[in-house]
């Protein structure tokens, strides 16, 4: 068996950057030499949730915010399988916000990266948490009136071991991202600057590109006062690459049965197990 | 035979040390017990209660009366002292309600003070109230070595024995083979769970479901167990759906208003057809209403939940034993349908404590309904005549991958805008729900063959309808009593050819618009005659029952 992943024909806009980031990710998987049917994409709905149809690996498109969740559930079911969740800055900030918080706190060994487009592309270019204070958007008329949310910040606050940053217009670069982040025991965030060519027409692809520059080899990711600098760094100047990496526990082994057992999906299930239980209705 | 008794007071009182003892001691007599806490959504003070009944017979309900009220504050006096039959007692230390000459006073804080110990004032009361029924000292010394921890176990012994020479014995207990368990209906799901090859259940804590959360909890690490609190209940239904797609088995549960917020996952479960068990613990609505209390009002919310058309099948659990033999059927059912089983309870089952047989492990069975090998290229959901795919799990077949989708998709779970696919998933998905016809169990049938006066319930009434129906059909009134357990697909034959010959039907329901009864007239073309309903957050007595019935007969 091979590990050479299929692609499936997108309904993506011609020129959006989900091509790339499509492009980036079955590199990533192909060099790592994990073969489809042991990935699973899991993810929620928007554009970059439709990733799952359009590469062959095993897929849970699940519901609007609801994909870190999921994604917790197969990782603990199957510690065998490499999970990544790939979902929208609307679905990953705005309706799975509280999942993302505390999917942080577990640690658990998930790769997500998250397309931010800062818009709602699929419903058509409303204001997401990431779109610009005073942008005007499809439905906020008078521009926006809430400040935005800074998901690296955020993810360094709640004590993230990996948060990075891409961009789809460097492909070599988000490869080498992705590949560093599946490889990550624990919890993994890749937010990918990723234009919306039809929804955003501030955040274009020109916008990124003049803005976006590498971390220096020099830059010491483990270092979390300047990952926060970095984190807060979005204006004239985006830094991409890995700003913070430490190693820490990770969700599954702090379940002993789980760190020196089998899968859980591997558990020979026996009902007379549970037999000793009734002694101590006795 | 057949005695009650309520110890009462403020939370924080030690009661439920008091009555966890009781019963245990009872039982071991060789007793049916049945007991019922009452508890308010708060951590000290307040007024809280346990109503402990036994009796030879099969007991599921508290009574009206009771034979003895333990009395740890004067409040649980005047609250509780008409219950006391004329023969019956009330008992109190010498500090509770000193001028009211109707108690029996006891040096309950005084013996314990002498102990060293302020906290076995309650052991001295067990001893009094044991050695008053005639039960041996023996049994009760065993239990206190069971359940304390060594340093404290030896004063609570002596304040036993001191406790014993405060009655006199008036009930003399005969001593019966004890072959029963004591367990209540949090526990016996919890149990029922991990009997079936439970290995994710995950959940937020929400009163009167979190027994469940904790008991299995409990066994986790033994059992490999993943347990998860989840940050919300929105997360543990999906989370359950994660994992039970990865091929583990999978629950949740909460009471109706974290149900309430995984409804739009149930829809989820429903498309996706991915197996899961979820278990709704009814508490009196609407929002948070009574939190600690029972209420059956949650049936048409459970059989509704979820936007779109879907099947999925609806339990309702009856008592201790039926909550363990339904749990692990709903896995296995889940599993042979992939689609969520929904299991209903209420406060009244979950903290109601009851003596059964213990449950029978050697009898059950696991049913997978996994392929572990393919021959060509795998369909997540391709149609086959049942409209049930056959399902593998990820990662477990080199070649083949699984792929779900929340939204309509095609057989390989591809993304689909086309209307002719549509209208074959949609038929595939309720093709299901044919079959589910055939699945579902006939209520329980309580009662004469073919009864004159039928009633009707589902769920927790169980116990006090079947003591009063018995008792009235004993009395020689034509009745009998169908007990709805499975409900969704609702079954009919029984009702359907007992209806045809009775001439009243009686809906009892502890809700306040009869939704049993607006089921039947919907499946059945059936329609009640007398609605006995409760909505006052407390659970029907068998004796409230039996008056009530016999009010409309
Ligand atoms: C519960 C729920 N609310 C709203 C929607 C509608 N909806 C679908 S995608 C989306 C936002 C998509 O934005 P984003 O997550 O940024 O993804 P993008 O399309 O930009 O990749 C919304 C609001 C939904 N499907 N479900
Ligand atoms: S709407 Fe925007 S995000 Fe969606 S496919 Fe088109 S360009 Fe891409
Ligand atoms: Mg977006």
């Amino acid at each position: 068996m091979t590990c050479k992943y299929e692609l499936y024909e997108p309904a993506w806009c011609p020129g959006c950057g989900n091509y790339m980031i499509r492009t980036a990710l079955k590199m990533a998987l192909e060099e790592l030499e994990i073969k489809p049917h042991e990935v699973v994409i899991v993810s929620g709905i928007g554009q970059a949730a439709k990733m799952p149809h359009y590469i062959s690996v095993n897929g849970f498109n699940g519901l609007h915010g609801r994909a870190i969740p999921p994604a917790i559930g197969v990782k603990m079911a199957n510690k065998e399988l490499h999970v990544i969740v790939e979902s929208g800055d609307g679905d990953t900030y705005g309706e799975g916000g509280n999942h993302f918080i505390h999917g942080i706190r577990r640690n658990i060994d998930i790769a997500h990266f998250v397309h931010n487009n800062q818009i709602y592309g699929l419903t058509k270019g409303q204001a997401s948490p990431t779109t610009a204070m005073g942008q005007i958007t499809t439905l906020q008329f008078d521009g926006v009136k809430v400040e935005p949310l800074n998901p690296l910040a955020l993810a360094l606050t709640m004590g993230a071991g990996f948060v990075a940053r891409g961009f789809s217009g460097d492909i070599p670069h988000l490869v080498a991202l992705m590949k560093e982040a599946i490889k990550y025991k624990g919890y993994a965030l890749v937010d990918i600057l990723q234009p919306c060519v039809v929804w955003n027409r501030v955040n274009t692809f020109s916008w990124y590109k003049n803005r976006v520059y590498h971390l220096p080899e020099s830059y010491d990711y483990t270092n979390k006062e300047e990952a926060m600098k970095k984190a807060l760094e979005f204006g004239d100047r985006i830094p991409i690459g890995v700003i913070y990496k430490e190693e820490k526990e990770t969700y599954l082994d702090r379940f002993d049965f789980i760190k020196n057992g089998p899968p859980l999906v591997d558990v020979e299930l026996n009902p007379l197990d549970a037999e000793k239980l009734l002694e101590e209705f006795r | 035979m057949d005695y009650s008794l309520i110890v009462g007071g403020e939370a924080g009182q030690g009661m439920d040390t008091f009555a966890s003892l009781f019963e245990k001691a009872i039982k071991r007599c060789g007793y049916n017990v049945y007991a019922y806490s009452d508890y308010m959504s708060r951590i000290r003070g307040g007024h809280n209660f346990f109503n402990i009944r036994f009796s030879t017979e099969n007991i599921l309900a508290i009574k009206d009366n009771i034979d003895i009220l333990f009395a740890l504050n004067e409040e649980t006096v005047q609250i509780h002292k008409d219950k006391v039959k004329d023969t019956g007692i009330i008992i109190a230390d010498e500090a509770v309600a000193k001028e009211d000459n109707s108690i029996i006073h006891l040096k309950l804080s005084e013996i314990a003070k002498k102990l060293n110990n302020k906290r076995v004032a309650n052991t001295v009361g067990l001893g009094a109230i044991l050695n008053y029924f005639g039960v041996p000292m023996d049994i009760a010394a065993k239990i206190i070595k069971e359940e304390f921890k060594e340093e404290i176990a030896d004063v609570n012994l002596k304040a036993l024995e001191e406790g014993y020479k405060l009655l006199d014995t008036k009930y003399n207990l005969q001593i019966r083979e004890d072959d029963k368990i004591l367990i209540n209906g949090n526990e016996a799901v919890g149990l029922g769970a991990i009997a079936a090859g439970c290995k994710f259940y995950c959940g937020y804590p929400m009163t009167p479901s979190t027994g469940v959360l904790t008991y299995i909890a409990k066994h986790a690490n033994e059992y490999n167990i993943v347990v998860d609190q989840v940050e919300d209940e929105v997360a543990a239904l999906n989370m359950a759906l994660g994992a039970s797609y990865a091929g583990v088995r999978a629950m949740t549960g909460s009471s109706g208003g974290g149900f309430a917020l995984m409804v739009e996952a149930l829809s989820l479960a429903g498309i996706i057809e991915v197996p899961v068990v979820v278990i709704n613990v009814q508490r009196p609505g609407p929002a948070t209403g009574f939190p600690t209390r029972t209420e059956q009002a949650d049936l048409r919310f459970m059989i509704h939940a979820g936007h779109g058309e879907f099947p999925r099948m609806v339990m309702a659990l009856r008592d201790t034993e039926d909550a363990f033999y339904q749990t692990v059927r709903a896995f296995n059912i889940a599993e042979k349908y992939n689609i969520p089983v929904l299991l209903l309870s209420d406060q009244h089952l979950a903290d109601g404590v009851t003596s059964k047989k213990p449950f029978d492990l050697k009898n059950i069975k696991i049913e997978r309904h996994i392929k572990r090998h393919i021959e060509g290229e795998y369909k997540t959901y391709e149609f086959t005549e049942t409209g049930v795919s056959p399902r593998i799990i990820p990662g477990k077949i080199e070649g083949a991958t699984v792929l779900v989708d929340s939204d309509e998709h095609d057989e390989y779970g591809h993304i689909t805008e086309s209307a002719e696919i549509r209208i074959k998933m949609v038929d595939k998905r309720l093709k299901k729900f044919e079959l589910l016809k055939d699945e579902v169990k006939e209520p329980w049938h309580v009662g004469d063959e073919e009864p004159e006066n039928l009633v009707v319930c589902w769920g927790s009434t169980y116990g006090a309808v079947k003591e009063a129906v018995e008792n009235l059909s004993d009395e020689g009134v034509s009745i009998a009593a169908l007990v709805f357990g499975d409900i969704w697909p609702f079954p009919t034959r029984k009702l359907l050819s007992l209806s045809k010959k009775a001439k009243k039907i009686i809906d009892i329901e502890q809700n306040a618009t009869g939704q049993l009864d607006s089921l039947m007239r919907q499946e059945a073309l059936i329609q009640s005659d007398y609605k006995i309903l409760k909505y006052d957050g407390r659970p029907f007595t068998a004796d409230e029952v039996y008056r009530r019935i016999k009010e409309v007969i």
